[in-house]
């Protein structure tokens, strides 16, 4: 899956399923702070990621997630490892 | 008050069944697809909450307590009461339910299909708990007061009122949401089917559900939500609120028997507690809302219990499960809703499909069409497995 094509896929379920309101669709936004993103939507994250992409997301890899751009980075590095 | 019920999805609307006596039971094609012995069951549409409450107030809220968001919103409306009230108020929320049954096999099913807990998400926890219902509304309405939920099986909603009532009458709590809700799906069904407890004239989905009628063979389960509001009177004349009703007298009692079979003891006891309490004559109670689910023992139970106290005053007696089915944990406070239309709308409900009755059900006064009457004082009865009873008093307003 092309890169554009996985943060298209990331962007559409944050705005359809965790109900983000697309204006505030942006790299830099903090997941947290900016989307609203609390720690029981991150559970759900980890069960869109799954039927989204296929793979299990681990707690201890995405400690370091904070805005959208590293959600993003790390989405793609685990569907394209080179 | 606040009603979401199979026979209308607001006040006005239950009222209007109420007079009519409307049917609120359908034959559901899924239940006997899945095995089950009686497809019937009472039927209400799921409310549509996306866009009314943000996403995670609602993936957290089971179907019941989807209803009882709707019930609570009407009674909320209909007591005069907004947010800012609640804001700047210590109101409480005791509800009834005893289950939370498809969250649950849901969520199971997900873990042993997956084999990893991480893929159920963040909200069957808050649907599965039997405290769902007062815990989502809670948060939702930013409820301040007393918070818990009520399971005393079927009579959850009835005892919900009752120990709200009290902790109002120690001066504990001004004001508490009080209600009962119940979900409708085979899942939460299926094992009371294995009982044998369920009608099984299928061929009748609206005549199914007949309690006191000779033919009667069993209940029909059913759901939804009702919401009732107490408080103080203090705080209803202080905030000049529209009262539709006095809770007087509350009284409990448990058989002390089978965990199934109903006994007369057991329900006398409370009726009578709740008269001692309400500090009435029985021949004061103008109108009793029964139990009566239309099983063959728990009617004929149920009617020895109020003519051994009502025998000489003869007061009308309906049974509203003929129209809604048997509400289980919200029963006993939708009961109290149906009860307080009539009241304040001068008339008895009928027990429809009451076409005869047996040598038990004939020593009652119960009327088979709607009948204007002018009622004071009714008495709401609402009984439970593990031989549980609540019985439920109140009055026009009179002071």
């Amino acid at each position: 899956m092309q890169n554009d094509e996985i943060i298209r896929k990331i962007n559409q379920f944050l705005i359809d399923e965790i109900e983000i309101d697309e204006t505030q669709i942006k790299p830099t936004a903090s997941l947290k702070k900016d989307l609203g993103i609390d720690s029981l939507d991150f559970v759900d994250l980890f069960v869109i990621v799954e039927k989204k992409f296929g793979f299990k997301m681990k707690a201890e890899e995405i400690a370091e997630v904070t805005t959208l751009d590293d959600f993003y980075t790390y989405v793609i590095n685990r569907i394209n490892p080179n | 008050m606040g009603i979401y019920s199979v026979i209308g999805k607001n006040l006005a609307e239950v009222e209007d069944s109420l007079r009519n006596g409307r049917s609120g039971i359908i034959f559901d094609p899924v239940r006997k697809e899945m095995g089950f012995r009686s497809a019937l069951t009472g039927m209400v549409e799921r409310p549509q909450l996306k866009g009314v409450l943000d996403r995670r107030m609602r993936v957290g809220m089971p179907l019941q307590g989807e209803y009882a968001y709707v019930s609570t919103v009407e009674a909320l409306k209909n007591a005069g009461l907004d947010q800012a009230y609640l804001d700047a108020n210590e109101v409480g929320i005791i509800f009834g339910n005893d289950s939370s049954a498809l969250p649950v096999v849901e969520s199971v099913d997900i873990l042993r299909q997956q084999k990893d807990t991480m893929m159920i998400g963040s909200g069957y926890i808050f649907q599965a708990m039997n405290s769902t219902v007062s815990m989502n509304l809670s948060v939702i309405f930013k409820l301040k007061g007393v918070n818990f939920t009520l399971s005393g099986a079927c009579a959850s909603g009835s005892h919900a009122i009752g120990i709200g009532y009290l902790l109002i009458k120690q001066g504990l709590q001004d004001m508490i949401i009080c209600g009962g809700a119940q979900e409708i799906n085979p899942e939460s069904t299926a094992s009371f089917d294995a009982l044998n407890a369920f009608s099984t004239r299928e061929s009748e989905p609206t005549k199914a559900s007949r309690p006191f009628d000779r033919d009667r063979d069993g209940l029909v389960p059913s759901g939804g939500a009702a919401t009732v509001i107490i408080e103080s009177y203090e705080s209803a004349m202080k905030r000049g609120a529209t009262i539709y009703g006095e809770v007087i007298g509350y009284g409990f009692s448990s058989n002390g028997e089978h965990i199934s079979m109903p006994n007369v003891d057991g329900p006398v006891r409370a009726m009578e507690k709740a008269i001692l309490d309400a500090g009435i004559k029985p021949s004061e109670i103008d109108y009793i809302n029964a139990h009566a689910t239309s099983t063959p023992m728990g009617d004929k139970n149920e009617a020895n219990s109020i003519d051994l106290i009502f025998g000489a005053s003869r007061p009308m007696v309906s049974s509203t499960k003929s129209m809604t089915g048997h509400e289980m944990w919200m029963g006993g406070a939708s009961e109290v809703i149906y009860s307080s239309l009539m009241m304040n709308h001068g008339f008895v409900a009928p027990t429809i499909n009451l076409e005869n009755t047996d040598e038990t059900t004939a020593k009652l006064n119960l009327p088979r069409i709607a009948m204007p009457c002018e009622i004071n004082t009714f008495l709401s009865n609402s009984f439970g497995f593990g031989g549980t009873n609540s019985s439920l008093i109140i009055r026009k307003k009179s002071r």
